[in-house]
């Protein structure tokens, strides 16, 4: 073959790989992400639109406050004081199976918060 | 071809050794991996023995790292031109042995992941903290500095004059490295055998020892002549070295044996008597000119700070309990994929260094600049 | 004039530390009562338990926030007369008010808290260096060789594990004492060995404890202060 053609077909074929995401999703639209959201009207400890882009950060603030200032109570918006706590706070209304796994597989995240936090709803 | 490339090729005992090497590269990294996998259980430390080989060999590499001062010393700063065509050696050599201590660090660390914190959240209490700046700025120092030198010997001129400022500084810095790594160890209270005043002078003389011994060994390895009188010089520093460190290490045993307190005694176990008589031996033969001494202090001093030192704080125990340390297979790999990628590095930087100096002599000579068509540079493209 | 909570506790804060009284935690384990049972071990296996302590049976690496070690081990040989020779002594951090294993971590994953003086220990920054454990004159800090989990029959959901590659150590229960409890060990004792409070409030029942009868700590001349008082 010609070098011109060589070099096309590698073009070619390098676009076709790094575009696979999106006409792959062009192609089959991806499975839809469905959470289990907590049953019953309550009120997250902040606004959902929140959450969504940072509970990450939320939870690290509350791992400084609670490890290393001491500091283990607030006041969610629903009035209640409660603990700064994922496994005593969130994971009292969240499944961590329904909700918080299943969204992170979807993203494809590995927060390491499970290597040490304990799902109260299966221990081992 | 530039320096480099024709430093790079070589005979086919040098491609073995290349290969050699890259191999236990590659296997130590694997070993590596599986031990970040599943921890540090598969090393032979233990809750009582919480440090190993991979500490007394980092304590060991800062030291021979620190010994570039002792060529380092006598040409910059008292303009000692014997040792002329080992400096370069020294600094080299300490870049090397920088980079293998500080990997000792990074596979001793149970959780490497988290090797900025140290950085992120500094600790001026700690000595930890500082020794690690003290060593990664040592690195930079010797780096710029080498580069600049071997850059300005490819091209025929003498190295700029701010090459000399920085290794100046870097006289107390490479004392300082090795001091901060005494400290390490000889600050804690709770760690009798450590906890001496001689730690850092130890460490010093053993240093200096160490380091002379090993250039002389490359350099006879590397087939180099770095000048009869560098030679004789280095081999007497290494002498003299020694001498203090055996001196020290003796002044040790009386303090510990004479006093009577069983706590410091019960740290002298077989191994730190073996390695302390193959240590006497060496120094013996260093006395007695022979030829092997410098393999012999080089070897007893691996033995003495680079294996026994560490383990021997923690046994026995503040409890009094014995919990006997033995390496395992994979931490064996993992040290000795270490050495490789130190001996990797020696390998490439000394024939680079060797090749920019053998072009260069062949020349007009090393005072002043040749003219552009006679450059080692210009030589090595011309015959390409 | 409006405050936020968050100020409010941050201003009280500062006038505490610049009117109030730090507290000095301490315990005083009364040997005597203590060996009332010498097999006894209900203090580890609480504190084990409440803390999802792993039990690993390999004693090279076994994780232990509290255990028992004969008398000559704890105080040495030279200090083990025949009547307390070979008796077993519980022994765990001693939250010394100089701390050696604080001065020298290298990232600050463990420090002595400024309220209480509890020596803390902070898993998510620590790097296993280890050097902490080299530091510290009691043997107090265990090291996690490899994943606690396999090792762990029942996990307790209220509090975490932790993973391979970070060190951990008694923590005087601060989890405990944040909901105004006690330590778990304490609180567990039989004999009631084991008393714990604030040793610079002259009213506290270990202070009182320490005025009227003479105590005696581990390796106190090392200078770290342990906290942790011995009675006999």
């Amino acid at each position: 073959m010609s070098e011109r053609a060589i070099i096309a077909a590698g073009i070619a074929l390098f676009l076709a790989g790094a575009g696979f995401p999106f006409w792959r999703n062009a192609v089959e639209l991806p499975r839809p992400l469905e959470l289990r959201l907590p049953q019953g009207q309550r009120e997250c400890v902040r606004p959902v639109a929140y959450m969504r882009t940072s509970h990450g950060d939320l939870l690290e603030d509350w791992r400084d406050r609670v490890v290393r200032s001491g500091e283990r109570f607030f006041t969610a918006p629903d009035g209640r004081v409660r603990e700064l706590s994922l496994v005593r706070t969130c994971l009292d209304c969240h499944e961590k199976a329904g909700f918080c796994d299943r969204c992170h597989q979807y993203v494809a995240v590995a927060p390491d918060c499970w290597n040490c936090h304990v799902d109260p709803r299966s221990p081992r | 071809m530039t320096v480099l490339a024709k430093a790079m090729s070589g005979s086919r005992a040098y491609r073995w050794w290349m290969a050699a090497l890259a191999a236990a590269i590659v296997a130590g990294v694997l070993l590596w991996l599986r031990q970040w996998n599943r921890g540090l259980v598969l090393t032979g430390m233990s809750r009582d023995v919480a440090w190993g080989l991979y500490v007394g060999q980092f304590t060991f590499f800062v030291g021979v790292a620190a010994s570039a001062v002792t060529v380092v010393l006598p040409y910059y700063l008292h303009a000692w031109k014997a040792f002329g065509r080992v400096v370069i050696l020294g600094e080299l050599l300490a870049i090397a042995s920088i980079v293998v201590s500080l990997l000792f660090i990074v596979v001793d660390m149970g959780r490497p992941d988290r090797l900025l914190n140290v950085l992120l959240y500094p600790s001026p209490s700690s000595l930890m903290f500082w020794d690690m700046l003290a060593l990664m700025g040592y690195l930079a120092l010797n780096g710029i500095v080498a580069r600049a030198v071997l850059a300005a010997e490819i091209d025929g001129a003498p190295p700029a004059t701010w090459t000399r400022a920085i290794m100046l500084i870097s006289i107390p810095w490479a004392v300082s490295i090795h001091t901060l790594t005494a400290f390490l160890y000889a600050g804690l209270a709770g760690r009798p055998f450590w906890l001496t005043a001689a730690m850092a002078p130890r460490f010093l003389a053993s240093a200096f020892a160490a380091g002379p011994a090993l250039l002389i060994l490359l350099c006879r390895a590397f087939r180099y002549d770095a000048g009869e009188e560098a030679l004789r010089k280095l081999s007497l520093v290494m002498t003299y070295a020694m001498t203090a460190n055996v001196f020290l290490a003796l002044m040790e045993v009386f303090t510990a044996f004479y006093s009577g307190i069983p706590e410091h005694a019960a740290h002298y176990s077989p191994w730190t008597w073996l390695s302390g008589g193959f240590a006497l031996a060496a120094l013996a033969m260093a006395l007695g000119r022979s030829r092997y001494a410098p393999a012999a202090v080089f070897a007893s001093l691996a033995i003495d700070k680079g294996v026994v030192l560490i383990p021997a704080g923690f046994i026995p125990s503040p409890a009094g309990a014995v919990t006997p340390y033995l390496p395992t297979a994979v931490e064996l790999g993992i040290v000795l994929a270490i050495w490789s990628v130190g001996a990797l590095l020696v390998t490439v930087l000394f024939r680079i260094a060797i090749a920019a100096r053998a072009a260069e002599s062949s020349l007009t000579g090393f005072d002043g600049p040749s003219t552009l068509h006679s450059t080692p540079r210009a030589v090595a493209e011309r015959e390409m | 004039m409006k405050i936020t909570r968050k100020a409010f506790l941050a201003l009280l804060a500062v006038v505490t530390r610049a009117f109030g009284r730090p507290r000095r935690m301490a315990m005083a384990i009364d040997l005597a009562k203590c060996w009332k049972d010498r097999g006894c071990t209900r203090c580890a296996q609480a504190c084990h338990a409440a803390h999802n302590v792993p039990r690993i049976p390999d004693p090279r690496r076994e994780i232990k926030w509290i255990w028992k070690d004969r008398f000559e081990n704890a105080f040495g040989r030279e200090s083990a007369g025949p009547a307390v020779a070979g008796a077993p002594v519980p022994l765990l951090c001693n939250h010394c008010e100089h701390p050696a294993c604080v001065k020298v971590c290298p990232t600050g994953a463990t420090w002595k808290r400024d309220g209480d003086g509890l020596v803390m220990m902070d898993e998510h920054r620590c790097i296993g260096c280890r050097y902490c454990m080299a530091a510290c004159p009691y043997g107090a800090r265990s090291f996690n060789w490899s994943d606690p989990r396999p090792f762990l029959r029942t996990i307790d959901p209220a509090y975490p594990t932790r993973t391979r590659g970070v060190v951990e150590k008694c923590t005087f229960c601060a989890e405990r004492l944040a909901r105004g409890g006690r330590p778990a060990c304490v609180e567990v004792c039989p004999p009631k060995a084991m008393v714990f409070g604030d040793a610079a409030d002259p009213s506290s029942a270990v202070a009182q404890l320490l005025q009227a009868r003479h105590a005696f700590r581990r390796k106190p001349e090392l200078g770290a202060g342990p906290n942790v008082f011995y009675l006999l």
